[in-house]
């Protein structure tokens, strides 16, 4: 037996029929099914990409919780009430990575075998990344008014988001390591949009 | 969701199905009980007709309840050492944190038990009570208000936490309700219960902020209201925070005035002193000034108050709810003009600083068309509702509090950070940072700080027994899993060798080991009966599951059964059946475990025809012409 023939099938808990990989419900008994190993994406019943309808993910999310929380299992037996629980948690994990640009980005990176992590520097030095890193806290150091501060943070946005538009290009073309290199710089604007949050707070509650 | 009633005609329904699931909202000053039928929830009153029992307990010399209620306060200017209030502050707490409660308490505390350890004790008539077992008194009268509004025995019950209480507390408050004779379908965070209230009733969408001050705690949350789904974005709070920190202000202004050392007066005095303190603020509310006439040790004082020296009190407190409502936006990513409306809840909203405060924090007047005494209650019995009786709503909320574990030179790692979407679960690796170490002591906490003792402690586990390595060898995987009532479980394990590991829980704040169960033995008359019934329930829900997965599969795959099958299957269904209409659950356990045999060699044909199926990639139905069964 090869491996691309493998049956992907598991046998119900419950009428022990036969179940597919990743599915909620047993077409023959109803019962609900462990959550099974697929990703954040088929979870939510989406396909493999970074760019994401907020408002669809969001639909999407709400609409797995109402079937599968365990508040609609309260009745019913122990297993079942288990059950969902774990469901309703892998639902919580997809949506919470997948809502986010830079974890999105991240979880990408890690199915394709690529982990980001800048704080070990495990990835190749990118001296423009870290060149624009130095350059944003100097002027975040140097900002003391709260128009100054407000204008960096309208910066800081609009990088992020053509960050997040060049992202959707790298992943659609699998450009990897264009992707690992954006998801790092998303990384660092992601952290200094909220020093700049927590300094406007500052000068706010100051002034 | 009933999908086969096995029921005979006239027989009681499961109790998972009753109609008799209450609310209840367990508030530091009062306590709402609460029920929805039809559509609509209404709050249960006493037989005089009040909504409100008070949460307040009056102890007589053996430690037996005399008065709960309206009865125990009135008890309580003659005979305040026997009279318990304001229990709620205490429900998982250690004697140290209660030098966090600003002021002097009214609490005569036992002392400590012989470790220093676990939850306070109140000392009552000489007798050592632990705050669990004051709420499981209330809960007691609130169980049996409804039962005699109802005229049927409640045994299910939805019971409202404030969002910001930690672990510790929300555990105590589920024992409370157990001993109490009350099994908790959930235990819903308050400002969700009243955002659920709230939103049903005004049909309500979009992002609300709830602000709930109660008597005793404070919470904050933003939530997106969409379609029925009430979903919280953020929360955030004190549960040492409420309008008691209001009388203890008024308090301590007034000894000052009689020049009286406050820390000299026995509890007994602050009690009564804090009775007149709140009879004031309350006043305030609409007057501009009042009198307060206090009389302790036989000395009798008058004092005017008005509303400008109350509002100097109290301004520290009220702008501590305010930073922290800055702080929740701030978490949600949220500027105060995305949300809709902010709605008041809990009675300490009544004081008009409080409102004048949170208009100007979220730019609004905020929303006060309900009742903020009732509509925590309110939402929690919707909510029984939801899970007894089915409902589109669908509450999904949060972590108020990061949770974590110490590691090496006292500092927390977090695990799971506040305002991750609840259930949760999370795994984190760990190892080891000395040759040979065998073992390793967990230290889970609970808060947002660096250090370990900036926060709460919740629990510590002995991980022992793991083979000799050298530093850093092992592995020991520590996971951490918050449930739909935001009560976490801790598991460990190390990985490398797969040695089970002993795991150990010494709760810190908790009760000791079996003391819940000996609560529940002594104070609960039907406790035997009580489990039984739960275990009759759980096997008929069981005998219910089975026979509609059998039937199911036995409809799907008709072609697959042998005649021999289908006559023990058919046999071994009724059986089942028959057995969940009696009482006796060894009997429907073994019809259960019956069925599940007969119908084995039936299971292993449907698996063994799907497998070929799934490696020809064929339909079923090529497969089952093959097989030569139809």
């Amino acid at each position: 037996m090869t491996a691309h023939n493998k049956p992907n099938i598991a046998s119900c808990w419950s009428c022990r029929g036969a179940v597919p990989d990743g599915i909620a419900f047993c077409e023959t008994c109803g019962a609900v099914q462990p959550p099974g190993r697929s990703d954040h994406f088929a979870r939510l019943g989406l396909g493999r990409g970074f760019d994401i309808d907020g408002d669809d993910l969001q639909a999407r999310y709400f609409a797995a919780q109402r079937r599968l929380h365990p508040d609609r299992f309260a009745g019913r037996s122990e297993r079942e009430r288990a059950i969902s629980m774990q469901q309703s948690t892998s639902i919580n994990e997809a949506f919470e990575t997948l809502k986010s640009p830079l974890k999105r980005a991240e979880y990408l990176l890690s199915l394709a075998g690529v982990t980001v992590n800048a704080e070990t520097g495990n990835l190749p030095t990118d001296a423009e990344v870290l060149g624009e890193a130095m350059e944003v806290r100097e002027a975040l150091a140097e900002a003391d008014t709260v128009a100054a501060v407000e204008d960096l943070a309208n910066e800081v946005k609009d990088r992020a988001e053509a960050c997040r538009r060049n992202l959707g290009e790298a992943f659609s073309a699998a450009e990897t390591a264009r992707a690992a290199s954006l998801t790092t710089r998303l990384k660092y604007l992601d952290r200094f949009a909220g020093e700049v949050r927590a300094r406007l707070a500052n000068l706010s509650v100051a002034s | 969701m009933m999908l086969l009633d096995i029921h005979e005609p006239g027989q009681a329904p499961l109790p998972h199905q009753d109609a008799s699931a209450i609310g209840i909202d367990l508030g530091t000053t009062n306590t709402v009980v609460a029920i929805a039928r039809d559509g609509g929830a209404e709050v249960i009153c006493d037989t005089d007709g009040h909504e409100l029992l008070p949460s307040v307990v009056a102890y007589g010399d053996d430690g037996e309840v005399i008065a709960v209620g309206d009865g125990a306060v009135a008890r309580l200017a003659d005979d305040p050492d026997r009279v318990v209030s304001s229990v709620k502050r205490l429900m998982g707490r250690g004697a140290a944190d209660l030098e966090a409660i600003a002021g002097s308490t009214p609490f005569e505390l036992a002392p400590a038990g012989d470790d220093g350890a676990g939850m306070v004790r109140l000392l009552v008539a000489g007798r050592a009570i632990s705050p669990v077992e004051v709420s499981a008194d209330i809960l007691k009268a609130a169980r049996e208000r409804a039962e005699h509004a109802l005229g049927r025995p409640v045994s299910q019950a939805v019971v409202t936490v404030p969002a910001y209480f930690d672990d510790a507390a929300r555990t105590a408050t589920k024992d409370a309700a157990r001993i109490a004779g009350l099994e908790v379908l959930r235990l819903v965070n308050e400002p969700t219960a009243a955002a659920l209230a709230y939103g049903l009733d005004k049909g309500a969408e979009g992002l609300y902020a709830i602000y709930d001050l109660g008597g005793g705690t404070f919470d904050i949350s933003v939530l997106r209201l969409e379609k029925g789904v009430f979903q919280v974005l953020a929360t955030s709070g004190d549960a040492m925070l409420g309008g008691d920190d209001f009388d203890h202000a008024i308090v301590a202004h007034i000894m000052a005035e009689r020049g009286v050392d406050e820390g000299a007066l026995k509890p007994a005095d602050i009690k009564i002193a804090l009775i007149a303190a709140r009879a004031a603020k309350e006043a305030l509310t609409d007057a501009e000034a009042t009198e307060i006439e206090i009389t302790i040790g036989g000395e009798s004082s008058r004092h005017s108050i008005d509303r400008v020296t109350t509002e100097d009190l109290i301004a520290a407190a009220v702008d501590r709810t305010i930073t922290i409502c800055r702080a929740v936006l701030e978490d949600a990513a949220l500027a105060s003009d995305d949300i809709q409306g902010v709605v008041l809840v809990g009675g300490s909203t009544r004081v008009p600083l409080v409102r004048r405060a949170v208009a100007e924090v979220f730019g609004r007047e905020p929303l006060t068309d309900i009742d903020p005494d009732a509509v925590v209650g309110l939402g929690a019995a919707l909510q029984a509702q939801a899970l007894t009786a089915g409902s589109d709503t669908l509450l999904l909320d949060v972590t108020p509090l990061s949770l974590g574990l110490e590691t090496m030179g006292g500092l927390v790692e977090k695990v799971i950070y506040r305002n991750t979407p609840i259930p949760v679960a999370r795994a984190q690796d760990f190892t080891t940072y000395q040759d040979g170490q065998t073992g390793m002591i967990i230290h889970v906490l609970q808060g947002e700080r660096e250090m370990v003792d900036q926060n709460r402690s919740l629990a510590r586990f002995d991980l022992s027994g793991f083979p000799s390595m050298v530093a850093g060898a092992a592995r020991v995987r520590v996971t951490f899993a918050v449930d739909a009532d935001g009560l976490l479980t801790v598991g460990a394990r190390e990985e490398t060798t797969g040695t089970e590991s002993r795991v150990e829980v010494k709760p810190t704040y908790g009760l000791g080991d079996g003391e819940v169960e000996r609560m529940l033995r002594d104070s609960m008359e039907n406790a035997q009966a009580d489990v039984t019934r739960r275990l009759l329930t759980e096997a008929r829900v069981e005998a219910e599951r089975v026979v509609v997965a059998t039937k199911a599969a036995f409809d799907a795959d008709s072609a697959l059964l042998t005649e021999d099958d289908d006559v023990a299957i058919r046999a071994a269904i009724a059986a089942v059946e028959d057995a969940a209409t009696g009482s006796d659950r060894d009997r429907i356990t073994a019809a259960v475990a019956a069925l599940d045999e007969a119908s084995l060699p039936f299971a292993q044909r449907r698996m063994d025809r799907s497998i070929a199926a799934a490696l020809g990639g064929r339909s079923i139905d090529s497969v089952d012409a093959e097989y030569g069964t139809e």
